[in-house]
């Protein structure tokens, strides 16, 4: 598989480990990537900066969700119609979960259990029992539910519907539609600050955040992202990673090529890192310009690090998060949507 | 579930079995069918359940005729445009059961010699204040005067004349099929981006086509094109069935493209499918073809897959089981601006909702990109067109890079403000 893809890219990963040794001492662990268009996931090892397995999936991996101890890999096969759990050792396959049209699932924590899923094409977020395989409740949801996050107590379950720009909050207990705010248009993810007070919306094509009293459901703020140089219509925010601290946020923003790293607590933009870097091809004698598309990202656990999965260039940018530059550029399979980071 | 609800409520009360349908058929059948349930979508959770939700009813003038194309796989189907407005309406209920708004759809057929007056007159007595249609421009013009009185805004799905939007434009109009000037500027950006810009027009001879190809003639003028030829093709459609039909057309047009002056591409103006979709792989020279046949710009094509385009594609073909076209995506478009102009008003009255449609704020997503909104000179919706390999693959989107403009480089498509004849304000019209 790897040598398939490399030749498709014509990237092969070797020319991509040199750009830091620096960084190398410092990282390690597993990142794993769901590649939507070639039916995949990406294994990286981070000490070795490179994709060491390639592990075929239903069709359409996009969102997926770990395990707190990273045993299990819990991904959404769109065109398959079914949730796979997956053992993060094996790579088999330990149990599935039929469900139509899925497109992101995360798991309340703590205790791993149940399993909120946004059904995309049937307007539903469904919630499983991951142990029986069941499914608990459904609620009804706006058209093209995808971005989908648990409050920290675990009591409200915040949905994004992106046709009709609606973040749409439910009651943990007893699955009723308890708010509903209307965002500028295309609302993406939904993250809600650690300490639980606010839920963070993107919207793709309105171009912005909006920052939203978790307990009040009133809008408190909408953060808008302005580039020199580039067209506001490329600037598209889509994944949302917020600091345990709840003092960063980093909003991937999509056509932009870059990651805005946001102020939380004062809602301003701080700087934007560029995703994307020229890499040096070998095969083709050329460079390339990689890290395109970003559109989610996930943290290394110790936060020092932050993967982007770059839709376009087929490739994970890791961005040293002190720093905030692209240290180093990993391909992967075709079209990656998401991108953790294990926890373990 | 949604597809068999659908029938019971609406086609099958308003279109009648067969083809030719007399108005007052459908007099009678609509008042049964207006009050149609959120089909499809499980009982919403919210309290406001306990008394009936209010409901709008978005009315829909259909054209009904038969289109003969080239290529038979495009043969439009019966419910054209109105498939794309009954998934709107569906799109619009999945959000407004959380907002306490139902829409429901009243679509009229209206054959092609019968008067659309008397299906708008129907429409307005039930009720209705917004209506879309795809009848051609003369009938939208006839519409729009009717229902002024009435307070109606009528909804451009399918007319393309750029008059409409120009000088005969009228306060009560939106126009959410985009102009033979924006679908032209669209085709030109790509064809000077690809540094083609030596061009051969090529146009039919009805009205449309004589339009059209004037389309053509001022794009190539902005964008620096240059036509090298321009020929009228006087040829008649028909041949085609024929047994020798295609030894005749290898004949024949390689004949009316020859002796050119080198150009880079043929230029079809042919809205009535009489020659352009003939013309690929039979000019003379080894060239091309863009416009109504080969690199077609378009509002929507069922291969555009980004920008979320697969959940629009896998929606409408599980409702409609067939591939959305472009008259869908402009019915879709129309049901979708009213569906979210009353989630923002937080209003189902038409005065509201157009009020919030025509303000600073409304934008509308759908699925190509840059978000869609009104041009407030002449009610046209501002929209990126796609160029499609006459449907097989998405090969660009205009408007292209590079191409700029001070407000939205969605006005580099079609008449801008400076340039329009439109005199009528949109304030207090319709």
């Amino acid at each position: 598989m790897i040598t398939r893809r490399t030749a498709i890219l014509g990237l092969p990963p070797t020319i991509l480990v040199a750009a830091s040794t620096r960084a190398q001492a410092a990282l390690t662990g597993m990142a794993y990537a769901t590649n939507e268009k070639d039916n995949t996931i990406s294994v990286i090892d981070l000490a070795q900066m490179k994709t060491v397995k390639t592990v075929p999936t239903g069709q359409r991996p996009r969102g997926f969700d770990l395990t707190s101890d990273g045993k299990r890999l819990l991904v959404c096969l769109g065109d398959s119609n079914r949730i796979d759990i997956l053992d993060t050792t094996s790579w088999k396959v330990v149990g599935s979960i039929d469900t139509p049209d899925p497109e992101y699932a995360a798991l309340r924590q703590p205790g791993n259990n149940p399993l909120y899923v946004s059904n995309e094409n049937n307007a539903l977020v469904t919630v499983w029992d991951i142990d029986t395989q069941k499914m608990l409740v459904q609620m009804p949801t706006g058209v093209e539910p995808e971005g989908m996050a648990v409050s920290p107590d675990g009591q409200i379950i915040a949905n994004t519907t992106e046709t009709t720009s609606m973040a749409q909050f439910f009651s943990y207990g007893t699955g009723k539609n308890v708010a509903n705010v209307l965002v500028p248009p295309r609302p993406r993810w939904a993250a809600f600050t650690h300490d639980g007070s606010e839920v963070w919306v993107s919207s793709e094509l309105g171009g912005t955040v909006t920052v939203i009293d978790a307990k009040t459901f009133k809008v408190l703020d909408t953060i808008h992202f302005v580039i020199e140089g580039l067209r506001s219509t490329f600037i598209q925010p889509v994944g949302i990673n917020i600091t345990r601290d709840d003092k960063r946020a980093f909003v991937c923003l999509g056509p932009a090529n870059r990651v805005a790293v946001v102020d939380v607590p004062e809602r301003k933009v701080l700087s934007y890192v560029a995703t994307t870097k020229k890499v040096f091809n070998a095969t083709v004698q050329k460079y390339l310009l990689v890290g395109q598309r970003p559109w989610h990202a996930g943290f290394t656990p110790d936060e020092k690090y932050l993967l982007t999965a770059n839709g376009l260039s087929n490739d994970v940018s890791v961005i040293d998060v002190t720093d905030l530059r692209v240290i180093n550029t990993v391909p992967v399979g075709q079209q990656p949507w998401m991108v953790l980071v294990s926890p373990s | 579930m949604t597809q068999a609800l659908v029938t019971e409520n609406c086609s099958t009360q308003f279109r009648m079995p067969g083809r030719r349908v007399v108005l007052s058929a459908f007099a009678a059948a609509v008042g049964t069918g207006l009050a149609l349930p959120a089909f499809g979508q499980p009982a919403p959770t919210s309290p406001a359940q306990s008394t009936p939700t209010p409901t709008l009813t978005i009315g829909y003038v259909h054209w009904q005729h038969s289109v003969e194309t080239i290529s038979y796989i495009f043969t439009p189907a019966p419910d054209n445009g109105r498939a794309g407005a009954e998934v709107g309406i569906t799109d619009n209920n999945t959000t407004g059961r959380f907002l306490n708004q139902n829409f429901a759809l009243a679509t009229l057929d209206v054959p092609t010699n019968s008067d659309p007056v008397a299906a708008l007159n129907t429409l307005i007595a039930k009720g209705i204040r917004l209506i879309i249609t795809d009848r051609p421009a003369a009938d939208v013009l006839k519409l729009a005067d009717a229902g002024a009185p009435h307070g109606v805004t009528m909804f451009n799905a399918g007319a393309a004349e750029d008059a409409l939007r120009e000088e005969n434009c009228r306060g009560n109009v939106i126009h959410t099929a985009p102009s033979y000037n924006m679908l032209t500027d669209a085709l030109a950006q790509y064809l000077i981006w690809k540094r083609w810009s030596r061009w051969f027009l090529a146009y039919g001879m009805q009205p449309n086509d004589l339009l059209l190809a004037n389309a053509c003639r001022r794009s190539a003028k902005i964008f620096g094109a240059h036509l090298v030829a321009d020929r009228q093709y006087k040829g008649k459609a028909g041949s085609r069935e024929t047994d020798t039909g295609l030894v005749e057309l290898q004949e024949q047009l390689p004949v009316f493209s020859q002796n050119a002056p080198n150009y880079d591409v043929l230029v079809c103006a042919d809205e009535n499918s009489v020659f352009a979709g003939y013309m690929p792989y039979r000019t003379w020279d080894a060239r091309p073809v863009a416009g109504s046949a080969g690199l077609i710009p378009t509002s929507w094509d069922p291969n555009s897959l980004e920008f979320g385009g697969r959940q629009m594609q896998d929606r409408f073909v599980a409702y409609a089981h067939r591939f959305m076209t472009a008259l869908d995506m402009n019915a879709w478009v129309a049901v979708r601006m009213i569906g979210t102009a009353a989630s923002y008003a937080q209003s189902l009255e038409p005065d509201k909702i157009m009020a919030y449609m025509r303000g600073p704020d409304f934008q509308l997503g759908a699925y190509r990109g840059l978000s869609l909104s009104i041009r407030d000179w002449n009610g046209q919706v501002r929209q990126a067109i796609l160029l499609s390999d006459s449907g097989r693959t998405v090969v660009s989107m205009s408007p292209q890079p590079g191409f700029l403009h001070q407000v939205t480089v969605l006005d580099t498509l079609g008449t801008d403000k400076p340039e329009t004849k439109c005199k009528l304000s949109m304030a207090g019209k319709g």
